[in-house]
C-alpha cells in the first residue's frame, strides 16, 4: 500500500512537465539526455553488449557449447581461454557472450509485455474511472499484495521449470507496478483543462485518448518502466540460478552462476563472472533510467 | 482516527481473501492432475480416498477453496508430499531461520541507509553525495545472489574467517545465540541488507534534501534555532515516509530472501520453498507462499496504520 505513494510521486513529479510542454520538448530531452555523461556512457556499454550477443557467433571466439575434459575450470587470462573455462572445460567468454541472447531477452521482454498489458489496463482505468477503475485496480492490488520475488517464484514454481514459465511469472510480476502508475498518471492528465476543453468542442473518447492522452502519458509510463528492466534481469537470471528458467547447456548468465557455484574454491573469479556481468548491465539500466527521468524533467 | 484504522482493517480482509485465492489456485496452475499435486506417488488408494475426501476434490472449486481456507484458518495447511510431516511444522521452523537473517539484515540496512540517506540530503550536490548516491545504486542494482557468492569467495574461501554455508553444527534445532552458531548468519545478513541500504538511502536522500528546501526550514534558521534542533525537525518529517519504507523492506526481506538462502543453504523458508519447487511439493509450496504472503499484508497494514499515527494528514482511503 505505501509503495503506491512512491510510485505515485514518481508519477507526479514527471507528468507536470510532460503536460506543460512545448513544440520542442522531445528535443530538449534527447539534448539534455545527450549532455549527460553517465547516461551515455550507459548507453553505450548496453548497446556494445546488446550488439556482442546479436552478432554471437561471428564475435565469440570459441564454440559456448563444445568443452574439453582436459580443459576444465582454466583461469582468468589462460592461454586459448581469455575469461577461463567453465566446469566443463568450455570457454568462457564465448558462453558469456552467447549468454547475453537469452539473458537479455528474458530480462526485457516480461518489462515490455507488462508495458503493454499494464499500461492498457491502467490508461482505460484512469481514462474510465468509476466502476471500472474500482474493478481493474483492484485486481491489480490483490498482486501487488505479494513482495515480487516471492509472487515470481510461486507462479513459476508451481508451473515447473522453463523459459516461457520463467517470462509469464515475470510479466505478471510486473503488470501491476506498470498498471499503478499508469492509472494514476491518466487521471491527473484526464482532469487538466485541455482534456475539458476537447470534451467540450465535441472530440469522443477515442480522440480524447489518442490525441490528449497517450501523448502525454505514454513518457511517464515509459520512463518508470525502465526503471524496471534493471530489477528484471536479476529476477530473471535470479530464476535460472533457481533452476527456473533455461535449460542446460544453453549459456545463460544466471544459470551458468548455478553451475559455476561448485567451482568456487577452485576457480572463484571465473564462477563470479556471468553475476559480474549481471550487475553491470542491471547498473547500467539504472543509471540509464535515472538520466532519463531528470532529462524529461524540465523543472531541475 | 479509529474509525480510519477499522476502515483499513476492513480494507485488508478482502485483499487476505484474494492472496489466499491466488495461492489456492497454484495447485490448479501446476501441470497435471491437481490431485498428484497433493497426494504421494506411493500413496495407497486408501490414501488418495481420504485425500480426495478431506480436500473435497470430487466438489466445485469454489467449494474446494471454502474447504482450504477453512482449514487454513484451524492452521492446517496440509502434509508434505517428500516427508509426510504437516507442512504448518515445516513453515515454523523455517519462518523463525528466516526472520533471523531478516532482521538483522534490516538493522544493518536501516541503520547504514538512515545514515548514509541523511549525509547525502545535507551535502546535496556535493561529491559526498556523488558517492554516497553510486553506493546506493550499486545496491539496488546488485544481484544479491551473486554478492553472497562473492562475500563467500573473500570471507570463506580467500580469507578463511567465516563459515560459507548452513547454520551451524546441529541444523536450525541446536541454533542458540553464541559466536559459533551466529557467524552462520553474518554473511547471508550482510548478503541480504545490499538492497534495503540502497533503497532507504536513496529514499531518505530525496526526504531530506526535500525537507531542507522548504521555507519552514528557513523560517527555523532565522528564528535563531540550533543546527541540532533543525536536525530534530527534519527527523520528525522525514520519519513517517522513511517508516513506510522500510516496513515494507522488510516484508521483501522475508519474502524474497529464497536466493540468498539457496546461496547460503540457510535452513530457512527460501529453501523450503527450493526443495518444495524441486520435489515437485505442492503443499509445501503453496502453504509457505501463503504464510510469506499474509506476513507482508500485515506488515503493509501495520506500516499503514503507524503512518497515520505519526503523520494524521495522511489519511488515506
Amino acid at each position: 500500500m505505501s509503495a503506491n505513494v512512491s510510485t505515485a510521486a514518481i508519477a507526479a513529479g514527471i507528468v507536470l512537465p510532460a503536460a506543460a510542454r512545448a513544440g520542442g520538448y522531445w528535443r530538449g530531452v534527447g539534448r539534455r539526455l545527450l549532455q549527460d555523461k553517465v547516461a551515455i556512457a550507459c548507453a553505450l556499454l548496453l548497446l556494445a553488449v546488446v550488439l556482442a550477443a546479436v552478432f554471437a557467433p561471428w564475435v565469440a571466439p570459441a564454440d559456448p557449447l563444445k568443452g574439453s575434459i582436459l580443459k576444465r575450470l582454466q583461469p582468468i587470462g589462460a592461454p586459448g581461454f581469455i575469461l577461463g573455462s567453465d566446469e566443463l572445460g568450455r570457454d568462457m567468454l564465448s558462453r558469456l557472450i552467447h549468454g547475453g541472447r537469452l539473458s537479455l531477452v528474458i530480462g526485457i521482454s516480461p518489462v515490455l509485455t507488462a508495458l503493454l498489458i499494464g499500461g492498457l489496463l491502467g490508461i482505460i482505468a484512469g481514462f474510465m474511472g468509476g466502476r471500472l477503475n474500482s474493478v481493474i485496480m483492484r485486481s491489480v492490488d490483490v498482486f501487488y499484495a505479494f513482495p515480487s520475488v516471492l509472487l515470481a517464484v510461486a507462479i513459476s514454481g508451481a508451473l515447473g521449470p522453463g523459459v516461457f514459465n520463467a517470462l509469464l511469472a515475470l510479466t505478471i510480476v510486473f503488470i501491476p507496478p506498470i498498471a499503478r502508475v499508469a492509472e494514476s498518471v491518466t487521471t491527473q492528465v484526464r482532469s487538466l483543462d485541455y482534456v475539458e476543453a476537447a470534451r467540450a468542442s465535441g472530440a469522443g473518447n477515442a480522440t480524447i485518448i489518442r490525441v490528449h492522452i497517450l501523448g502525454n502519458v505514454l513518457g511517464p509510463i515509459f520512463v518508470y518502466s525502465t526503471s524496471l528492466v534493471s530489477v528484471s534481469m536479476i529476477l530473471a537470471a535470479g530464476l535460472s540460478f533457481l533452476g527456473l528458467g533455461t535449460k542446460p547447456p544453453a549459456p545463460e548468465w544466471g544459470l551458468m552462476l548455478n553451475t559455476l557455484r561448485s567451482a568456487i574454491y577452485t576457480q572463484p573469479w571465473v564462477a563470479a563472472l556471468p553475476g559480474a556481468l549481471i550487475f553491470v548491465i542491471s547498473i547500467s539500466f539504472n543509471l540509464l533510467s535515472d538520466g532519463l527521468r531528470s532529462a524529461m524533467d524540465v523543472q531541475r | 482516527m479509529f474509525f480510519y484504522i477499522l476502515k483499513r482493517l476492513a480494507y485488508a480482509i478482502p485483499i487476505a481473501l484474494a492472496v489466499s485465492a491466488v495461492c489456492f489456485s497454484l495447485v490448479y496452475i501446476a501441470p497435471g492432475n491437481p490431485l498428484n499435486a497433493i497426494v504421494p506417488s506411493d500413496a495407497s488408494q486408501d490414501l488418495i480416498d481420504t485425500l480426495k475426501k478431506e480436500y473435497g476434490l470430487d466438489k466445485p472449486i469454489p467449494v474446494q477453496y471454502a474447504l482450504w481456507v477453512g482449514r487454513a484458518v484451524r492452521g492446517d495447511l496440509g502434509r508434505s508430499i517428500a516427508t509426510g510431516r504437516s507442512v504448518a511444522t515445516e513453515i515454523g521452523t523455517a519462518i523463525s531461520n528466516t526472520f533471523i537473517i531478516a532482521v538483522a539484515a534490516s538493522v544493518i540496512g536501516f541503520s547504514l541507509g538512515a545514515l548514509f540517506g541523511t549525509i547525502a540530503g545535507y551535502t546535496n550536490g556535493s561529491w559526498v553525495d556523488k558517492s554516497v548516491s553510486a553506493i546506493a545504486i550499486a545496491g539496488v542494482s546488485v544481484p544479491h545472489y551473486w554478492l553472497g557468492m562473492v562475500l563467500v569467495i573473500v570471507f570463506s574461501v580467500t580469507l578463511n574467517w567465516l563459515p560459507a554455508m548452513g547454520a551451524g553444527a546441529g541444523g536450525s534445532a541446536a541454533w542458540a545465540w553464541d559466536y559459533a552458531h551466529m557467524k552462520f548468519m553474518i554473511l547471508p545478513a550482510l548478503t541480504l541488507s545490499a538492497i534495503p541500504t540502497g533503497i532507504i538511502t536513496r529514499t531518505l536522500r530525496a526526504l531530506v534534501a526535500d525537507i531542507l528546501s522548504r521555507e519552514f526550514v528557513t523560517a527555523l534558521a532565522a528564528k535563531g534555532l540550533s543546527e541540532k534542533a533543525i536536525f530534530l525537525h527534519v527527523v520528525k518529517n522525514a520519519a513517517p515516509t522513511a517508516l513506510a519504507v522500510m516496513g515494507v523492506q522488510l516484508g521483501y526481506l522475508l519474502g524474497g530472501s529464497i536466493l540468498v538462502e539457496t546461496v547460503f543453504s540457510w535452513p530457512g523458508t527460501g529453501m523450503l520453498l527450493n526443495n518444495a519447487i524441486f520435489q515437485r511439493d505442492i503443499p509445501v509450496l503453496q502453504g509457505t507462499i501463503l504464510v510469506l504472503a499474509l506476513f507482508f499484508v500485515g506488515l503493509n497494514l501495520i506500516v499503514d496504520v503507524v503512518q497515520t499515527l505519526f503523520d494524521p494528514r495522511i489519511k488515506r482511503n
